[in-house]
């Protein structure tokens, strides 16, 4: 794209946008427009020098400056914006399709009405061949911390949780100060700056089973920052351990679902990756639950915990197969 | 801004405003002569050059511009329709304003977020208010694959693609010719689905699987969605149906203060201690058996199933499993 095409859509979009505004302050036209007002006024002062065929006095569009703000006497038949690109109604309609999937982020009524009213406007470009749908059944407790913490985040307060840690498959205590709600990959998350941790973390909304909104303020400390979730919600720190495993064919989708780095392709269709772990009791379990599907190469001792726990409960099993289930 | 894009954004602005005013279509030699900037051309040729140009920013931006002439005897010329130009009516609710605002926001890649920022000038410039430095207190993000605009662009043109792609449990990569019906969401992963040229069947595709480019073929007559196709039932019917049919009701054992995840979702029957070991005997509702195995498998000694005797031998299974390879390795 030129320099010229990237002003075109605002050059095209301003003279619209002043006539429905009368006198409004070219600082915020400029904020509207995401430039600055030295660039909002340059861009106006091209527009004035613009105009019908013929050019004179009574064609060319007609701006009138008092102090900070503008108004358009004369439009030159500029009245309305272009219409959407069918690329911009897609990107628009999809995601608020995509929102009116997500629970608890704004009214889906409302969402629904404003697809319904763009489609319209959009008129030809009318976008298609796009279905969102969430796919993930929400249960009601879910729904309920939900709108509990909520509450928490509009009054600013900290909340004290018991919180099912999927890492080492325990359930914690925590006092935390809550930063924002967020939805990846169809899952709901709080963000919040855990006390325990002295850290920012995600807790999955679905994994909190008690909740108590407390009477102190939510206070995350100024150097608290928002995580970056840019790949997903696994963060392996670099001090983390890393393992090899070798998946077959049937567990290939771990190295699709976790954050992974695939070393080598081997005969059978089976791959090589090196994983990073923040707990080794949450390996042993990944790696057990593949039933023989995956093999750890690397380190020795994953290999021997692995092999351990799962003779450790053969023998459990067997024990109970002697004296019989009741 | 150089000097030379700003006379070129002027030219430009002034051909549309010309384009819009006229309802006989203007040809090229008459443009020359009343928008200025033209004149500046130095010969019939650079005219030419500068007129094709612009004519092609203006299609890129996605101005209609008409081709056509005012009689037989007329040559060749242009104009714009107004009512093709002019965004329709529009006028949203604060509440509807809001959710258009959040949507603006909501995806990863900065091709989308310019084109749905893009949309959000045109409503201002259509009088909507919409407040997109508003606070929102949740952050959805909408995650896309590399593949999906160039599928969607297939998708709304009708045209079948070409692109390489390697299933979840093989390393082969083979390319697919696709006739793509549309492009789905589920479970906050992209697929796209359509008549799959090689298979001569339906087929559905996860878009993070694409390995390589995205090809148009060119081909734009063949692709036709049949009318009774739900696009969202054909793929959550192609990945793990969340229906619940197969549901079972489970008894097992669990070590004392071992297990969280599970004890979470169970509930206490009794007491019991195994091999001298304390734990409890719950009750659990699953509703998938085959992944419920695999996660209960993951406990090792801490969970023990009680009934059915499916599931249990299920779980033995996996372990044996381990074992006997853990065992190779040494």
């Amino acid at each position: 794209m030129s320099a010229a095409t990237e002003r075109m859509p605002r050059l095209l979009a301003l003279v619209p946008y002043l006539l429905a505004r009368p006198g409004i302050r070219i600082d915020q036209a400029a904020q509207d427009f995401d430039v600055t007002p030295k660039q909002l006024r340059k861009d106006l002062e091209l527009l004035w020098l613009c105009g019908l065929p013929g050019y004179g006095p009574g064609d060319l569009i007609d701006l009138s400056f008092d102090g900070d703000t503008v108004s358009v006497t004369f439009d030159a038949g500029m009245r309305r914006p272009l219409r959407l690109t069918g690329g911009e109604a897609s990107a628009l309609v999809i995601a608020l399709k995509a929102l009116a999937e997500t629970p608890g982020v704004v009214d889906t009524d409302a969402v629904g009405r404003a697809i319904a009213k763009i489609e319209v406007a959009a008129g030809a470009a009318e976008p298609a061949g796009v279905v969102v749908g969430s796919g993930v059944r929400e249960h009601e407790a879910t729904t309920r911390t939900r709108e509990v913490l909520r509450e928490a985040l509009l009054h600013g307060r900290a909340i004290r949780m018991r919180y099912y840690a999927a890492s080492n498959d325990r359930m914690t205590e925590r006092t935390v100060d809550p930063m924002r709600l967020l939805i990846v990959q169809a899952h709901s998350y709080l963000e919040a700056w855990c006390r325990r941790a002295e850290d920012v973390r995600l807790f999955r909304l679905d994994r909190i089973d008690e909740l108590h909104v407390l009477d102190e303020p939510a206070a995350p400390p100024p150097h608290a920052r928002h995580a970056d979730i840019s790949d997903g919600v696994f963060s392996a720190h670099e001090s983390y351990p890393e393992a090899d495993l070798v998946l077959e064919p049937d567990a290939r989708w771990v190295a699709e679902y976790y954050p992974c780095e695939e070393l080598a392709e081997l005969e059978g269709g089976r791959l090589r990756v090196r994983m990073r772990y923040g707990d080794e009791s949450w390996m042993v379990r990944l790696v057990l639950g593949l039933g023989g599907r995956a093999t750890v190469e690397r380190p020795g001792e994953l290999a021997v915990a692995v092999r351990r726990r799962a003779e450790a409960g053969l023998a459990r099993a067997r024990h109970l197969s002697i004296i019989g289930p009741q | 801004m150089g000097e030379v894009s700003t006379a070129r954004a002027e030219r430009l602005v002034n051909l549309v405003l010309a384009l819009l005013s006229t309802r006989q279509y203007l040809p090229a030699e008459r443009i020359r002569g009343i928008v200025p900037g033209y004149g500046d051309a130095a010969s019939t040729e650079a005219f030419f050059r500068m007129f094709e140009r612009d004519k092609a920013e203006l299609r890129e931006l996605g101005i209609p511009l008409e081709t056509g002439s005012n009689s037989a005897f007329d040559p060749e010329g242009y104009r714009i329709a107004r009512r093709d130009y002019e965004l329709g009516d529009i006028d949203l609710a604060p509440d509807e304003a809001t959710a258009v605002a959040l949507a603006a926001r909501l995806w990863d890649s900065p091709d989308l977020t310019g084109q749905a920022r893009g949309a959000l000038v045109k409503l201002r410039a259509a009088g909507v208010e919409v407040d997109d430095q508003a606070h929102a207190m949740v952050e959805p993000r909408v995650h896309t694959e590399p593949a999906f605009a160039p599928l969607l662009a297939a998708v709304q043109r009708g045209e079948a693609v070409r692109f390489d792609y390697r299933r979840s449990d093989s390393p082969e990569r083979r390319t697919r010719t696709l006739e793509p019906w549309g492009v789905v969401s589920w479970r906050g992963r992209w697929y796209v689905v359509g008549h799959d040229r090689d298979r001569d069947a339906p087929r559905c595709f996860r878009l993070s699987r694409i390995s390589s480019e995205v090809a148009a073929t060119g081909d734009r007559a063949a692709v036709r969605r049949p009318d009774d196709v739900n696009l969202l039932d054909f793929v959550a019917g192609t990945s793990v149906s969340d229906d619940g049919a197969s549901a079972t009701t489970a008894r097992l054992w669990l070590a004392e203060g071992r297990a969280a995840g599970i004890r979470r979702h169970a509930r206490v029957l009794d007491r019991r201690s195994i091999d001298g070991e304390d734990g409890e005997v719950v009750e659990i509702e699953l509703q998938h058996p085959e992944g419920a195995a695999d996660w209960i498998a993951g406990h090792g000694p801490d969970a023990v199933v009680l009934a059915p005797d499916v599931l249990a031998k299920a779980v033995l299974d996996r372990l044996e499993r381990v074992a006997a390879h853990e065992e190779g390795m040494r």
